[in-house]
């Protein structure tokens, strides 16, 4: 019992490391912009599926090229979001941005079925498939790959915020724009960093996570969803937050797939969340945010 | 009276499509198709116009009305008309069971949370398969009859949906121009400033919440029956999506820009079927550049456009002012 237990846990932190990097993006972007992007979940679905595309075939690139490629094209798609559809919406309020990056996905979506078709697709471990025993309790090689790619990038992430000259720029940013733009600071050029950044962390994820679950055109929904969740759920706009509401997520979800059902898995995961927003309205870790008259 | 103009409009304008154009697919089907979402728009914008509330998971409603029409009628025998008032009654309790905690919160936690419920309930359509069918749904449910008539043609469902709708938008405005409608709107303008007024704002929230829900369980029940059939699909997260834009893209706080938003997307899919392979992305863009371009929404866009002439003529006036 201690076993499976021990592989639910596993399995629960590989799929709360995606959900995490996930969350991450939704946090940067927020924090940056108070956008909730809801085209989050489709940086995972292009960044898994574009890498497939280019080391597809007998013409394809070698998987860490194509992972390059795919990671550099989903960033490009995280720009041109900020510049062509967010940025050009101006004093527009909160359900407008929502449907402005619902719109986004669903475009993407289209673009990803006309491009790739319908097909549900993988890409190849990227260290073999032979699982690792440890006792009664097996670890594929590529759920190492999500969980250290994951801890590696979240550290990055945070040593970007905290060390580097942009990174506090765009902090200064998300506390006061106008403050900001007074001391300096390009805020535009910000907001683009903040996106490219979040589109880069669902790619790795999407490339990092696909020799396990497999990926098509609308895999991005759910991914999105859960990611926004796990925002919600470590607090908007508190990154580590996210992270640590990523893996909870993860965690929960796991179990209740093991121990309850694996078809009310996620209804189990949105109950919680219900639960914690009611008893934390503004979420695990958040600030708990005064309201100004 | 004046209230009544536009209703009358409408009205006119409901009744003489079928006349003007007889056995009309696109009047008698996707005339009554965009009427039934006018409905729950309507009664979404009551919530989210005019009270200022995020709804993600209003198709939860929609689903609940539907179901229970569908399973009392087929698994219990029970008679359709009694099987909606059923519906109603459980989509009421729902509402106003989850209104208080979910409605205490804020901004994107609101939009959250509804969107949370929205999929816990479809997860439960697809899950409780030896009530709901699972995801094949339910078929063959039996169609209403209205004083020995019985409704099972399209124009014949034409007119008792658009009739429907002009009874929900007769509450609408009723309602939005009695105290409780300033009440909300006063909430949606400045909650503080309403509560100090001595608006109770919970109550309001909750019964403006509930009475979304009851419309889009009315609205439900009346799809179990005309579809003769109903899956989970027709009430997952992006029927939620779609009726928050319709709302959003007719123009907030607009019963009317309700309607039209509930138009214009439901027209929308049939007109870019010839697209074929490029539908999905060109409806993507065209939400993207509908926000973008008009973020007031439709009916925001006409009235200021309306105003526009006026505005110009004072800051004309202005100006020389300034300059003399």
């Amino acid at each position: 019992m201690s076993d499976q237990i021990l592989q639910f846990l596993l399995t629960g932190i590989t799929l709360g490391s995606t959900y995490a990097l996930v969350a991450l993006g939704f946090a940067i972007i927020y924090n940056a912009s108070d956008v909730v992007n809801l085209a989050q979940g489709e940086f995972v679905m292009l960044g898994a599926m574009s890498a497939i595309a280019l080391s597809a075939g007998a013409g394809g690139l070698p998987l860490p090229a194509a992972i390059l490629g795919a990671v550099l094209a989903t960033l490009v798609v995280g720009l041109m979001l900020q510049r062509f559809a967010i940025a050009p919406a101006k004093g527009i309020d909160v359900v407008g941005t929502i449907i402005i990056t619902i719109g986004a996905s669903i475009f993407l979506r289209g673009l990803a079925l006309l491009l790739w078709g319908k097909d549900i697709k993988a890409l190849p471990h990227f260290s073999g498939d032979n699982p690792i025993r440890l006792g009664e309790v097996t670890l594929m090689p590529q759920s190492l790959w999500v969980m250290g790619g994951t801890a590696v990038l979240v550290l990055a992430v945070h040593l970007f915020f905290n060390r580097t000259l942009v990174g506090k720029a765009i902090l200064a940013c998300s506390c006061n724009r106008t403050a900001a733009a007074l001391v300096g600071i390009d805020v535009g050029r910000m907001l683009l960093v903040a996106y490219g950044l979040s589109a880069l962390l669902g790619a790795m994820a999407g490339v990092l996570v696909a020799p396990i679950t497999y990926t098509s055109y609308d895999a991005g929904v759910m991914l999105g969803l859960k990611g926004f969740a796990a925002a919600v759920l470590g607090g908007l706009g508190n990154p580590m937050g996210a992270v640590a509401g990523g893996l909870i997520l993860g965690l929960v979800e796991s179990l209740a797939a093991g121990l309850v059902s694996s078809g009310y898995k996620d209804a189990i995961a949105f109950i919680i969340l219900l639960l914690v927003l009611f008893i934390r309205p503004s979420g695990l870790f958040g600030r708990a945010s005064a309201e100004r008259v | 009276m004046k209230r009544l103009r536009g209703w009358l409009l409408l009205a006119g304008l409901l009744v003489a499509l079928p006349i003007l154009f007889p056995d009309n697919y696109y009047v008698n089907v996707v005339g009554a198709a965009a009427a039934l979402h006018a409905i729950l728009t309507v009664g979404l914008n009551l919530l989210m116009g005019y009270a200022g509330q995020i709804s993600l998971g209003h198709a939860a409603f929609f689903g609940l009305g539907a179901y229970t029409s569908a399973i009392l009628t087929t698994r219990c025998g029970w008679d359709p008309w009694l099987a909606l008032g059923a519906g109603l009654v459980l989509t009421g309790a729902v509402a106003y069971v989850i209104a208080r905690p979910v409605l205490r919160l804020k901004g994107h936690y609101l939009a959250m949370a509804t969107l949370g419920f929205g999929i816990i309930v479809h997860i439960l359509l697809v899950q409780t398969g030896s009530l709901t069918g699972g995801p094949d749904g339910i078929g063959e449910i039996p169609p209403l009859s209205l004083f020995g008539w019985t409704i099972d043609t399209d124009v014949r469902w034409y007119w008792v949906i658009t009739g429907t709708l002009l009874a929900v938008v007769l509450l609408a405005l009723n309602l939005m121009d009695s105290r409780t409608g300033r009440a909300l709107r006063a909430l949606h303008g400045a909650a503080v400033a309403a509560s100090a007024m001595g608006i109770d704002t919970a109550q309001a929230k909750t019964a403006v919440f509930v009475l979304a829900a009851l419309t889009a369980g009315l609205a439900g029940s009346l799809f179990a029956h005309q579809q003769a059939f109903v899956s989970p699909d027709s009430f997952n997260f992006f029927v939620s999506i779609e009726l928050v834009t319709m709302v959003v893209l007719g123009g907030m706080a607009s019963t009317y820009g309700a309607i039209l938003g509930a138009v214009i997307l439901t027209f929308l899919p049939e007109l870019l079927v010839v697209f074929e392979d490029y539908e999905v992305v060109i409806f993507g863009a065209i939400l993207m550049l509908m926000m973008i371009f008009m973020p007031q929404g439709i009916a925001g866009g006409l009235r200021a456009l309306m105003r526009w002439p006026r505005a110009r003529t004072a800051r004309t006036a202005r100006l020389t002012q300034d300059a003399a």
